[in-house]
């Protein structure tokens, strides 16, 4: 293969010092997560148990056709699927305006900053604690402000029906912060001079929104939209804290079904192939997304 | 003659200016008032957990924001009941751990990535990035097999390692290496200056920004990770926050006061880091082209 040189005044040999520069991270990155990322898709042709040394008997794709005849792995599929449509729309949209709205008004950002992204730097196990006590039925702070308007909630966290509603507006709440600043950023990266231009033609606040700010944030709009989506398929924490994945396994995640085949079951070949099923998922969402950034950069 | 021709129209544009001003000003009054109504509403959760904490237990089931006999006990008993010292400092080294390691070792790999001619540059970048898309709760079986023969579960090393190389890391990295002038080196390489000293002397205290966008946001992903340090630190004395929280959830039964006060605490290391950095979490993330 030849390489062209495409900067002749370099000097050769900067190969070794590149590769001096690159170790230490491929390093930690081969030994903690290619390698284990490799492991975990041997584990899965195998009927390897969390309680046995080794990888055990082979298995060939057993493990593979067994999770996809399991109705546990294709319902907690839904759910994550679920927890995702009901939150990636409001995470997308409410950062949006809130970031248009506070990038318009101007003064006083650093409040609105605290207001939005100091949920985000909780710890899970606190927004869950206090949302389990807003929730709590009969004297959380929800259900009491709603009595006041004469409204009977239901019992959140406990119905099979409002438990995921319950779970994914909290994490609206938690975590709006991240793509609200990730808004903000792309905002100040639209020149001001455009508005103005806007203005000069006559367009009202809601036309400059409408036809400069909008299309000009497509970008970051593409990128918000697809970390949040694998984030939420990533969803984890809230569930196994807020409600085990109950009630009657309504709000089991794929993960929470991966960690309780591999630590409650034991079924650690088995919960591979399920974690490597979910990594064709996360993948073809990041296709995707590399898809959509290249033709937009080509339309640039 | 040419003063009547003209005076309509320009009247007619004096007035519909002030009708936009007019409307402009309507509009933006009403963006403050619907940011405000939401920061608000934001913050009712953060004020309530801070308001329950604040009743004595007894008081917590009246569910109104007057409080009768407002007490600091509940923070006291926290520390009598549980080891938030102890998960401070635990979750504290482990994730400056894993946040050092980040920042060292990605900034290190970037800089070839983006100063460097070498062969298959452009394979090493699309095999780091390719990091960002496996899930870490992937991985969680095979690391912890990996640190059970390592011999090295219970360790905050267990905690730091898996999350040190952070693909994510070195993109931020990268994107901002790119963005910085190539003549700034030349001068230094041409009295030949080693490409450590060109890293360490001009390119990092050039990159803030971007170290302090990293930084951040590795600690505040290491600070609050459940599911790996639940799996590895089984260990009582070596709980981070997230876990200890986790652990002591229901253990505190009614005591609502005593568990908002555990929740206000466990958040608090966070929260000041936060407040003191805010400003440099937009500005990282403005600067270094996370955001598309």
């Amino acid at each position: 293969m030849t390489t062209p040189s495409v900067r002749p005044g370099r000097a050769p040999g900067q190969g070794r010092s590149a590769a001096a520069f690159l170790a230490p991270f491929l390093l930690l990155y081969v030994l903690f997560i290619v390698g284990p990322a490799l492991y975990g898709l041997l584990m899965s042709f195998f009927d390897t148990s969390m309680v046995k040394a080794g990888l055990s008997t082979f298995a060939g794709l057993q493990n593979y056709v067994d999770a996809l005849g399991s109705s546990d792995f294709w319902s907690s599929l839904w759910h994550t699927v679920w927890f995702t449509i009901l939150t990636t729309p409001p995470l997308v949209i409410i950062a949006l305006a809130l970031a248009l709205l506070a990038n318009r008004v101007g003064r006083g950002q650093w409040f609105y900053r605290l207001a939005f992204f100091l949920p985000y730097v909780l710890p899970s196990a606190v927004v869950a604690l206090i949302f389990m006590w807003i929730l709590s039925p009969g004297i959380g702070l929800l259900d009491t402000s709603l009595g006041k308007i004469g409204i009977t909630p239901p019992n959140w966290l406990g119905d099979e029906n409002w438990a995921m509603p319950a779970l994914a507006f909290t994490t609206v709440w938690w975590t709006i912060g991240f793509n609200f600043v990730l808004y903000l950023a792309g905002l100040q990266e639209i020149p001001r001079d455009l508005y103005e231009a806007a203005a000069l033609d006559g367009a009202t606040p809601w036309q400059q929104i409408r036809h400069v700010t909008i299309p000009l944030l497509g970008r970051t709009t593409t990128l918000v939209a697809v970390l949040q989506v694998i984030a939420s398929l990533k969803v984890f924490d809230q569930m196994y804290i807020m409600t085990s994945g109950g009630p009657n396994y309504s709000t089991r995640s794929l993960l929470e079904y991966v960690y309780d085949e591999s630590f409650t079951n034991y079924r650690v070949g088995y919960s591979s192939a399920v974690s490597m099923l979910f990594f064709v998922v996360v993948l073809a969402v990041s296709v995707v997304w590399f898809r959509l950034v290249r033709s937009q950069q080509k339309e640039v | 003659m040419a003063t009547d021709t003209l005076a309509p129209p320009l009247r007619a544009r004096v007035v519909t200016v002030e009708t936009v001003d007019r409307r402009v000003t309507i509009f933006n009054r009403i963006c403050v008032g619907v940011l405000i109504a939401f920061a608000l509403l934001w913050l009712v959760p953060i004020l309530w957990a801070l308001d329950t904490a604040l009743k004595p237990n007894a008081e917590t089931v009246n569910t109104t924001w007057w409080i009768e006999n407002p007490t600091f006990a509940a923070f006291g008993r926290v520390f009598t009941d549980t080891d938030m010292l102890r998960w401070w400092a635990s979750t504290f080294i482990a994730s400056a751990l894993s946040t050092v390691l980040t920042v060292i070792t990605a900034s290190l790999a970037a800089f070839a990535l983006s100063r460097m001619r070498f062969r298959y540059r452009n394979l090493v970048f699309w095999f780091i990035l390719a990091g960002i898309m496996v899930p870490s709760q992937v991985l969680m079986v095979p690391q912890f097999r990996e640190f059970q023969s390592l011999g090295l579960l219970n360790t905050f090393w267990a905690v730091a390692l898996p999350q040190a190389p952070t693909a994510i890391a070195v993109f931020i990295f990268k994107q901002f290496f790119d963005g910085l002038p190539a003549d700034l080196e030349e001068a230094a390489r041409v009295d030949g200056a080693s490409f450590f000293r060109i890293y360490r002397q001009i390119v990092l205290p050039l990159s803030r920004p971007a170290v302090a966008a990293v930084a951040i946001f590795s600690f505040v992903w290491a600070w609050n990770s459940l599911l790996w340090p639940l799996l590895v630190l089984t260990n009582p004395d070596l709980m981070t926050i997230p876990v200890g929280l986790a652990t002591v959830q229901g253990a505190f039964g009614i005591r609502y006061a005593d568990t908002m006060a555990t929740a206000v605490l466990g958040a608090v290391p966070l929260v000041a880091l936060f407040l003191l950095f805010q400003r440099n979490i937009v500005e990282g993330i403005a600067g270094t082209g996370i955001k598309g």
